[in-house]
């Protein structure tokens, strides 16, 4: 088989896949955070639109304050839950608010209308183990300015955002060093493992009686009001005035006792999410709602067709473009140094931030996530090519171009099959890669293998997390055996044999 | 017959090739001699268009060599090299008959000129499925030989062509080139540094030396009425030292 019908296959490939897609547009499109209490919000969010029988689109556990509002203004999300000190002090952080009375006219300007409050503040707070608060005499935050050798672990936008670590350091004058930004969830692993001594809260954390935690007094009333609302594209009013119209009698209708009961239901008890949705609705609202129950094996499956069309369209795509731009480095070496430079570039992005980049230029979702798995496959392929060209030695170029081979004739007959080893073992690299970068395809909203991941640690269930990781785990294998085969097809048996005298 | 025009080639301060002329004659073996970097292998690249002169011209059958008619020229010569330059990915049947295949011959054409071919070059016919890596070195060089003569140019480019071997199957190949050299009437060029292989074969002998000619003729001008010392001192720096002892 000729290795340059490969790009056509794959051409093929992309277009079979792009068909099965679901591109329909849902009618009403919910997002979420991916904590617990934002997840379950979600859910409330998006049972209600169903009972008005809108179609909804879910996408839970997105990766960040920024990721939801780039896909609100978008259009990817029309409504999510939101806290309105979120709002002042980071998505509208240039603008300086002081009064949070003014934020339906600042987010008009955006076309984002906000809810009234839907009845707790989720505020920002400082906790540590009891017995350890107990034993050192801490009740403030004030009191953490006695023990510098404190270690403290806070979530990553809590080390960042307005009100965060570096202005509550100044507030208090606090003198810990030792601070590291990590995940929320696992910041709690961190306390109850001792390797961390205080980290940030939120008030309705499940987790706060969970792992027996001592709030610390913000005495200087440094924390901002973090009131649970909602956010939703204001052209939602017109789309769907109904479905709209019973979302929002969640406002002023959760009791913070209620959403910290909600919270535990889901990481202590362990029910589901939407169970908790629903019964809230049906105790609360009155509302009956059907929870959707997703078996084991539907879920499964669910999530390997996603990992799978995130993986086949983007190794496909750049094995169409890696392959003629090998080519081009090895012909012209200025051309050369410059792809080569520009594909090692985009390798060392880290991968979360080449997702995240996406997003204003694609939204969130499957396309994002497919043109950064994309970018990331591009280094392995176009070095393998290249390599695998430039390797092939002079006394053989020579006698093909000696023959009267036309240069695009040697690529054909002589070049590109003597190269096809590399070749070939540049996409492997690039498929296992890739298989392994999708799981981070979640936290902008692509689903896969991630999403089983992303809830498990959120959840604190193992179970759940190796629902994502193993199946990740043996796509890669499959991947790579599968390449280890087509080797077997694609390149020449003269470059497989072993000299034999 | 071939002509090269006052042919310089320099890379750097380098210079491989200074003001070349030489004709090759047709239907000749012209044989291009000297030591290690003194340009004939240039020349014989030159001749193929693998190099391209700083000046200078090649006429190839009074034809200029140039980039438009490269191509085209190429398929009308045969060029073998030291270690053969087989292409590892195709068998050994598949190394001959590329170019054919290539131009569209059908596939009768193609059998019995392979047929021919393995006749004339004494390569094994059931070893024409195997690849290079499974053949000897003799064998790579008559199957080299075989791909050279597939499209039957009329002019036959060695650079070496023997360098490779071992002295007993080095001297049964000499001797089979000859004979194929002289059955077909071909414009032969041949790059060697030994002095036995040049007497052997050559109907002219071109002696260079730093990327000039110092003598052309047939071996017996050159022993006897060398232009310049350094013609008898390689003549007689390659003298076998069997033929010394002999001579005492």
């Amino acid at each position: 088989m000729n290795l340059l019908k490969i790009p056509l296959i794959f051409l093929i490939i992309i277009c079979v896949s792009c068909t099965f897609s679901d591109d329909s547009e849902k009618e009403i499109k919910v997002g979420s955070k991916k904590f617990t209490e934002s997840v379950i919000l979600g859910e409330i969010i998006s049972q209600l639109a169903a009972s008005e029988g809108a179609e909804v689109e879910y996408r839970k556990d997105l990766g960040g304050t920024r990721v939801l509002w780039n896909g609100l203004l978008n259009g990817d999300i029309d409504i999510y839950p939101e806290y309105t000190g979120t709002i002042t002090q980071e998505i509208l952080s240039n603008k300086n608010i002081t009064d949070q009375s003014n934020l339906p006219e600042e987010l008009a300007q955006y076309g984002i209308a906000i809810s009234q409050p839907l009845g707790f503040n989720n505020t920002y707070a400082i906790g540590m183990k009891r017995e350890n608060a107990a034993k050192l005499g801490i009740k403030t935050i004030s009191d953490l300015k006695n023990y510098p050798e404190l270690k403290f672990g806070f979530g990553n936008e809590f080390m960042n955002r307005g009100d965060g670590w570096p202005s509550l350091k100044s507030a208090y004058n606090l003198p810990q060093q030792n601070v590291t930004g990590l995940d929320h969830d696992l910041a709690y692993r961190g306390l109850e493992s001792g390797h961390i001594d205080a980290i940030d809260l939120y008030s309705t954390d499940a987790d706060i009686s969970y792992y027996n935690l001592k709030v610390l007094k913000d005495d200087k009333k440094h924390f901002e009001d973090y009131f649970a609302v909602l956010l939703y594209r204001k052209d939602l009013e017109k789309k769907n005035p109904q479905a709209l119209g019973t979302i929002l009698k969640l406002e002023q209708s959760i009791p913070e006792q209620k959403m910290v009961e909600m919270n535990a239901a889901s990481k202590i008890d362990g029910l589901s999410d939407s169970v908790i949705a629903s019964n809230y609705l049906k105790e609360t609202l009155l509302i009956n709602t059907n929870p959707v129950k997703e078996t084991f094996l539907s879920r499964l499956y669910r999530n390997t067709l996603q990992h799978l069309f995130l993986v086949v369209i983007s190794l496909s795509a750049a094995i169409i473009v890696s392959i003629p731009l090998g080519i081009l480095a090895y012909k012209n070496q200025k051309v050369g140094h410059l792809v080569l430079g520009i594909v090692g570039v985009i390798q060392t992005l880290p991968s979360l931030a080449l997702l995240v980049f996406m997003i204003p230029f694609f939204g969130i979702g499957a396309v994002p996530a497919i043109v950064a798995l994309f970018l990331y496959s591009l280094l392995p392929i176009v070095r393998g090519t290249y390599t695998g060209l430039k390797d092939i030695s002079r006394d053989i170029q020579e006698s093909a171009e000696a023959l009267g081979l036309t240069p695009f004739a040697m690529l054909r007959l002589i070049e590109i099959p003597i190269a096809s080893r590399s070749i070939l073992s540049g996409i492997k690299t690039s498929a296992v890669i890739n298989v392994g970068t999708a799981t981070l395809g979640a936290l902008i909203g692509a689903g896969g293998y991630g999403q089983p991941i992303l809830t498990g640690i959120r959840l604190d269930n193992v179970g759940l997390i190796l629902e994502g990781a193993i199946p990740a785990a043996v796509m890669a294998l499959l991947v790579q055996g599968l390449f280890d085969l087509s080797e077997r097809i694609l390149v020449p048996k003269g470059l497989r044999l072993k000299e034999n005298n | 017959m071939i002509n090269l025009i006052n042919i310089s080639k320099s890379y750097g301060e380098n210079h491989a090739v200074r003001s070349f002329d030489l004709t090759i004659e047709t239907a000749e073996t012209t044989v291009l001699i000297g030591p290690s970097g003194c340009g004939k292998s240039t020349i014989l690249r030159t001749i193929i268009g693998l190099i391209s002169p700083d000046t200078g011209k090649v006429n190839i059958e009074g034809e200029a060599l140039s980039t438009a008619n490269l191509v085209s020229l190429r398929q009308k010569m045969g060029y073998v090299i030291q270690e053969g330059g087989l292409f590892p990915n195709l068998s050994a049947e598949g190394n001959v008959f590329l170019m054919a295949r290539y131009l569209g011959w059908d596939k009768d054409r193609i059998e019995e000129r392979i047929d021919e071919l393995c006749e004339l070059t004494k390569f094994p016919k059931d070893a024409l499925n195997r690849y290079p890596i499974q053949i000897s070195g003799g064998q790579r060089q008559r199957l080299s030989l075989m791909r050279a003569l597939m499209l039957d140019p009329n002019i036959l480019l060695l650079d070496e062509p023997l360098g490779a071997l071992d002295p007993l199957i080095r001297s049964e190949l000499q001797q089979d080139l000859k004979e194929i050299f002289s059955t077909l009437g071909k414009t032969v060029v041949m790059v060697t540094h030994d002095m036995g292989e040049a007497a052997f074969f050559g109907d002219k002998i071109v002696l260079i030396k730093d990327g000039q000619i110092i003598q052309e003729g047939n071996i017996s001008d050159l022993i006897k009425t060398p232009s310049n010392p350094f013609v008898t001192t390689f003549i007689n720096a390659q003298r076998n030292h069997l033929e010394i002892i002999g001579d005492i």
